[in-house]
């Protein structure tokens, strides 16, 4: 059983935002909404800064779910944690418990008027008919009943975000860290990516010196 | 002219019809629409470069996103 998630791999991203604007145009995910962003950690520490990439991480135990008054979230049986944005009202309590920041509310009315939340729907649409123009106006594309993966992560240049079912990814990551190593030896395009010739075989062991 | 006058009176009595939009909470339990799964749906047509699976076939669609899932792993694309 599928249980899908979201890894970054915060020693690959190199912020470039494409997969906040991937997101932001396959779902026309309207302004001021940001259902993914790019995030800075360690910043200003020279020589510590990372960039992770972050949207709904679909909580196996979500806090959003156990907070809502009208209970209008739902998770798939490939785990993802969606919304039904007829029963949302709003409230914000979801922001507020959510630790990741990913729920979202327009606030494109007068007064400041807080609209019904919205969020990463990991490209899995919403409950209306899927692939359905209701569907895509209210939740964004529905990529998972196209047998494609959220856009975030297939569009991603350096291959730092990853998705799909938690135990594949993790794999790929585990793989990824065994090949390249760690400190130094993370750094350089040959020891991240490979020498991309056709027939080449992949370095038996990590190598000892970082190649830039 | 009879027929229009019932016809009328059909399209005014349409009006009073409710449906029922008041939706009753249960404490912790989703109230909303049911939500319809990705095997359910018919794949895509192979230019659109979807996944191929069999409609209604849970293990199928599974297979083919993973597949998908594992050409985010560069070196099994770059050493094939």
């Amino acid at each position: 059983m599928a249980r899908m998630k979201f890894l970054c791999d915060a020693e690959r991203c190199i912020e470039c935002n494409g997969c906040v604007t991937a997101c932001k145009n396959e779902n026309e995910v309207p302004w001021g909404v940001n259902r993914r962003r790019v995030v800075t950690i360690n910043d200003g520490v020279v020589g510590a800064e990372k960039s992770i990439s972050v949207a709904c991480m679909h909580c196996s135990d979500a806090p959003c779910m156990a907070v809502c008054p009208v209970d209008c979230f739902y998770r798939t049986d490939d785990g993802v944690v969606l919304h039904d944005k007829d029963l949302c009202i709003g409230c914000g309590y979801c922001f507020y418990a959510c630790p990741f920041g990913a729920p979202q509310f327009p606030q494109a009315g007068a007064f400041g008027l807080r609209g019904k939340m919205d969020k990463c729907t990991f490209c899995a649409g919403g409950p209306e008919a899927d692939r359905s123009d209701a569907e895509f106006q209210k939740y964004g594309r529905n990529r998972l009943a196209e047998g494609k993966l959220p856009a975030c992560a297939e569009m991603c240049s350096t291959k730092a975000l990853l998705g799909g079912d938690g135990d594949v990814i993790a794999d790929i990551y585990r793989d990824r860290v065994v090949r390249r190593g760690k400190g130094s030896e993370v750094w350089g395009w040959g020891t991240a990516y490979g020498p991309g010739k056709p027939g080449a075989q992949p370095p038996a062991q990590p190598r000892t010196g970082g190649r830039s | 002219m009879r027929a229009f006058f019932l016809a009328l009176t059909l399209f005014g009595l349409a009006a009073c019809g409710e449906s029922e939009q008041v939706v009753v909470y249960k404490q912790g339990k989703y109230q909303g629409k049911p939500d319809s799964r990705p095997w359910d749906n018919e794949p895509l047509a192979q230019e659109l470069r979807g996944g191929s699976w069999t409609k209604g076939n849970r293990e199928s669609w599974e297979e083919s996103i993973k597949a998908r899932q594992l050409a985010q792993h560069e070196h099994k694309r770059i050493y094939q």
